[in-house]
């Protein structure tokens, strides 16, 4: 008995073929183009071309899928719980602190890894949990849990914090500058199996909240009051949303960096996909959400190679494209759950 | 004495200084209609938001079901208490079908779907709301009289036994608001289920309640049976306004028509 529109089965089973075969597919993609026969192999490997595939490009595509869906899902639900089409992960503050974090990490100019974790992202994930506690903090101070104060909240943390990082940058030389402002830009190079490994656990827990809370999700989509009156306890949905999704973003942005634009627009595809209930809606986000960032990623070290262009560039380029296309062009439906509000 | 549905004691509501609900009490029979009316900030929504833990922080007691509110989880209240706000949200991305299913959240659990029971429960809710036809539409399609059908229907599928309507039948046309009230008559005398009713028209009040709430600043200036409030004197401590009375040409029940304005 559901629309037809919005019945499009074909979608998730063709999502997950694609997620399989870009995951399967990326890595051989590159500067280097890498034979199959050379990667599995026994025999000479005089460029090292095995070593770029298991220990350089397997595990970047692995980071970046993760990146992508936990994004991507993390986005979605934030636009379900602002109701707002203009929410995005970064929208409370977690990119600004991480970033933040970074910056700082960059400008005391000290060098160190913590077993795997490099000193930046240990940084920017302290950042990003600052963020988290001042934003939560704030929205505690009223009574409730307000939606409006956590969202002005984060508003107001995400706009002091990218103060700071300019003050940082001003204080800096040249080269902390530059290096501070190539990670704003977000990207997923010098990445191994260790960013994997600690990457993994927090974007599990993030999606594995939200697909506990997918029901709820579609409640808040229709309003708070319908919610409360069908048997949401919102303010602790919100409080569970809040906490689970910073934690799954602060770990994407202290490992790559704030990569804009997927959080944003990939929810808003899903959504012309499958429609808007988040028992679909969500699969379709991490699945196409991670797609999106690998397929970018490899765009950005090929296009120009043997440089590499920051991945954060490649989803903006493409995503301020789309977004004019969503608010001007999009078939009926695209902007329909989440009306923009300035 | 069968337990009552909705009893109220003392409660009371404050935002800032402003006194929105005052030492309001009454009591409401299971499987009866109660349309509660009264001038425009009188307090009636947020009452009814009080009785469905919408607006919380009210001093006073609430009982649902012999039950104090304070007892219930929300899971549970949404199964006993069903809400119909006014109008509702127009930028909802669902089929009606969907809406309707979501009626039965508090009967699901995490990571679980609808089963055939819920199918079955959303199924007979449209039929008893008569918006069967609809399941397949966009609600964001839907007329103002059709959505009114499909929240109805929502708050059904909850297997809700008590209905919080809020102005059930404001902007609808004379034949939607005919058939809504017709529909909650129905619902009231053939399923039992409590009805308590926002309204602004008095007549509707007259003519489908057993019994009516008169909220003025936020206090009850009159709790009785439909032709009591039919009194000139009760309408004018309520609105400040005279009004004229009519007889029902079929049923001889007391109606109000407004003074003329020319």
């Amino acid at each position: 008995m559901m629309s037809p529109a919005r019945n499009r089965p074909w979608v998730l089973v063709l999502l997950p073929l694609l997620a399989a075969g870009c995951l399967l597919g990326c890595p051989f993609v590159g500067m280097e183009r890498i034979p199959f026969a050379v990667v599995f192999g026994s025999g000479p490997d005089p460029g090292n071309l095995r070593t770029i595939f298991w220990q350089i490009r397997v595990p970047r595509v692995c980071i970046g899928f993760l990146a992508g869906a936990g994004l991507a899902a993390c986005g979605m639900a934030f636009q379900a719980l602002f109701r707002n089409a203009l929410a995005t992960p970064f929208t409370l503050g977690v990119a600004g602190g991480a970033s933040l974090g970074a910056a700082l990490y960059v400008r005391l100019g000290v060098s160190f890894a913590l077993l795997t974790v490099s000193g930046a992202s240990v940084f920017a994930f302290l950042g990003a949990l600052g963020s988290i506690c001042l934003v939560y903090g704030l929205t505690r101070l009223r009574r409730g849990f307000s939606t409006a104060t956590m969202l002005l909240a984060g508003i107001a943390v995400n706009l002091f914090f990218s103060s700071l990082i300019l003050f940082l940058q001003y204080l800096s030389d040249f080269t902390q500058s530059f290096q501070i402002l190539r990670w704003l830009m977000g990207g997923l190079e010098t990445m191994g199996y260790g960013s994997v490994l600690n990457l993994a656990p927090m974007v599990g827990v993030g999606l594995a909240v939200l697909f506990a809370l997918t029901h709820e999700l579609n409640l808040l989509t229709i309003g708070e009051d319908l919610a409360v009156s069908r048997g949401v306890d919102v303010p602790g949905v919100k409080r569970t949303l809040f906490l689970a999704t910073s934690v799954c973003v602060g770990g994407v942005v202290a490992v790559c960096g704030p990569i804009g634009f997927v959080g944003m627009m990939v929810p808003h595809i899903c959504r012309l996909l499958v429609g808007g209930n988040h028992r679909r809606l969500l699969p379709a986000c991490c699945l196409f959400g991670g797609v999106f960032l690998t397929l970018c990623d490899t765009a950005a070290r090929t296009v120009i190679a043997p440089a590499e262009v920051p991945v954060g560039v490649i989803t903006s380029v493409l995503g301020g494209p789309f977004f004019v296309w969503l608010l001007v062009g999009a078939p009926a439906g695209g902007l329909r759950i989440v009306r923009a509000r300035p | 004495m069968s337990t009552p549905a909705v009893e109220v004691q003392g409660l009371s509501y404050a935002i800032g200084a402003a006194r929105i609900l005052d030492g309001v009490s009454f009591l409401v029979e299971a499987g009866s209609y109660l349309s509660i009316v009264g001038p425009n900030g009188a307090g009636k929504s947020t009452l009814l938001k009080c009785l469905n833990r919408i607006i919380t922080g009210a001093a006073g007691r609430i009982l649902i079901q012999g039950r104090s509110l304070a007892d219930y989880s929300q899971t549970d209240l949404a199964i006993q208490v069903g809400y119909v706000p006014q109008g509702g949200a127009d930028d909802v991305p669902f089929s009606v079908y969907e809406f309707v299913m979501m009626g039965r959240y508090p009967h699901l659990s995490a990571f679980t779907s609808p089963t055939a029971d819920d199918e079955c429960r959303v199924a007979e809710a449209l039929d008893l709301a008569g918006a069967s036809s609809l399941a397949n539409r966009d609600y964001g399609t839907l007329s103002g009289g059709e959505k009114q059908r499909v929240l109805i229907a929502a708050a059904l599928a909850q297997d809700a036994r008590i209905l919080l309507l809020d102005e059930p039948t404001t902007f609808l046309d004379p034949r939607h608001q005919h058939d809504i009230l017709r529909l909650l008559a129905r619902l009231n005398r053939d399923s039992g289920v409590t009805i308590l009713a926002v309204t602004h028209d008095l007549n509707a009040a007259a003519l489908s309640s057993d019994r009516v709430l008169a909220l003025r600043g936020g206090a009850v200036v009159f709790h009785g049976s439909p032709c009591a409030l039919m009194d000139a004197a009760v309408l004018r401590r309520l609105y400040e306004q005279e009004f004229h009375f009519v007889s029902h040409p079929v049923n001889g029940c007391s109606l109000v028509v407004p003074e003329a304005v020319r």
